[in-house]
């Protein structure tokens, strides 16, 4: 077969398999990338995955440019991502041609009333679990809170947060400033 | 016209800043929400539930979700799929450029004290945006904030919402046999129980 359009494919696949991405992907991507095609070693996907997680981004995206790009360049890279996509682009477009149907019915707005209570809560679980990873001490727990401040009561947009802290991160690591 | 380039642009920026996973993705549809009023606080929370509930990255799902509600008021079907697109693409564009830029010298990157003392301040400040978006969907779903202009009192307090969510904290943290389910199943709970107490 084509090698791009096994590329495609072969991430189609995956974005399908993929249920809430994040590590939950990291099985999945062992199974199609390792076993099945051989296209990557254990070690190296690894290394993608950290690195997908420390570049801004989607770590599935992030990880299907970097196979992509591996065995077919750019294009490859292209490619992998555009298959990894794919099937978003296909549920969700039929999924809310459906909800915008019926979102006008009773029944329905009281569901997505019940729904976005459990959203509160997702969010809620899903902060507790990086801030132990990301607050690990007094810098770190000053920047985390002076960010959900400001970013709660200014509108400003994250994009200053986002590039402020990198900039604290640097200085306070390799400059000398003291804990 | 204008609007697809903005919703590429906008995108763009949530795809290049949004750094930590799915959940980093929300501050920038909550800027998005704000600065360009295509869809409403409540909209973003149920974009949310749908992007946690289908196969898919949910960063990705939430950017394919969004660009077809926007495109779907200026321009019907067409507008939306078109959205879609280009919402999608904008997301991942700046992945494909970075990555692209990087493999081109892994090991470095990976050594590199500068990347890794940047992230040093991005994890905080990343959780810390995931908070206050989490805190602005909270506040719009536990209190009726139009109650709220009229004047504090009880009236104020979604109650039902209240019970839900305590319910909800409890099994998917402290009782053993649930903590460990996925998200959908809690959604679609959820979503009976809105349903039968007409939240």
């Amino acid at each position: 077969m084509n090698m791009l359009l096994d590329l495609f494919l072969t991430f189609a696949k995956v974005g399908v398999m993929t249920f809430g991405g994040g590590y939950a992907m990291l099985p999945i991507l062992q199974r199609e990338l390792v076993e099945n095609k051989h296209w990557a070693a254990e070690e190296e996907l690894v290394d993608y995955f950290a690195i997908g997680q420390c570049t801004p981004g989607v770590i599935a995206v992030n990880t299907a440019t970097f196979v992509g790009q591996k065995f077919k360049g750019i294009v490859g890279g292209i490619v992998a991502t555009l298959g990894v996509v794919f099937p978003s682009l296909v549920i969700i477009s039929l999924l809310a041609g459906v909800i915008s149907a019926f979102s006008h019915l009773q029944w329905v707005q009281h569901a997505f009333g019940g729904i976005r209570i459990c959203v509160c809560i997702l969010i809620c679980n899903a902060v507790v679990k990086l801030y132990k990873k990301a607050v690990v001490d007094k810098i770190t727990l000053v920047v985390f809170l002076l960010v959900a401040l400001g970013a709660y009561f200014l509108s400003v947009s994250p994009v200053l947060f986002v590039v402020l802290s990198a900039v604290i991160g640097i200085a306070v690591k390799n400059w000398g400033v003291r804990k | 016209m204008m609007l697809y380039l903005r919703l590429f642009y906008e995108f763009f920026k949530a795809g290049l800043f949004a750094i930590g996973g799915g959940m980093a993705t929300i501050p920038f549809l909550y800027d998005m929400a704000d600065a360009t009023g295509w869809f409403t606080y409540n909209d973003l929370a149920n974009m949310i539930a749908v992007g946690e509930s289908t196969p898919g990255p949910v960063g990705v799902n939430m950017a394919t979700y969004v660009g077809y509600v926007t495109g779907q008021s200026a321009a019907g079907i067409p507008g939306a799929i078109l959205g879609a697109v280009i919402a999608t693409l904008g997301l991942v564009t700046p992945s494909i450029i970075i990555i692209l830029i990087i493999a081109a010298f892994l090991k470095s990157f990976r050594d590199n004290r500068y990347v890794d003392s940047a992230f040093y301040g991005l994890r905080p400040a990343s959780t810390g945006l995931i908070v206050a978006a989490g805190l602005s969907v909270a506040v719009s779903n536990l209190f009726f904030t139009d109650t709220l202009a009229q004047g504090l009192s009880l009236a104020v307090l979604n109650w039902k919402g209240w019970i839900l969510a305590v319910i909800l904290w409890v099994l998917t943290n402290k009782v053993k046999k649930t903590k460990g389910l996925h998200p959908i199943i809690f959604i679609l709970a959820s979503a009976v129980v809105g349903v039968v107490f007409s939240m």
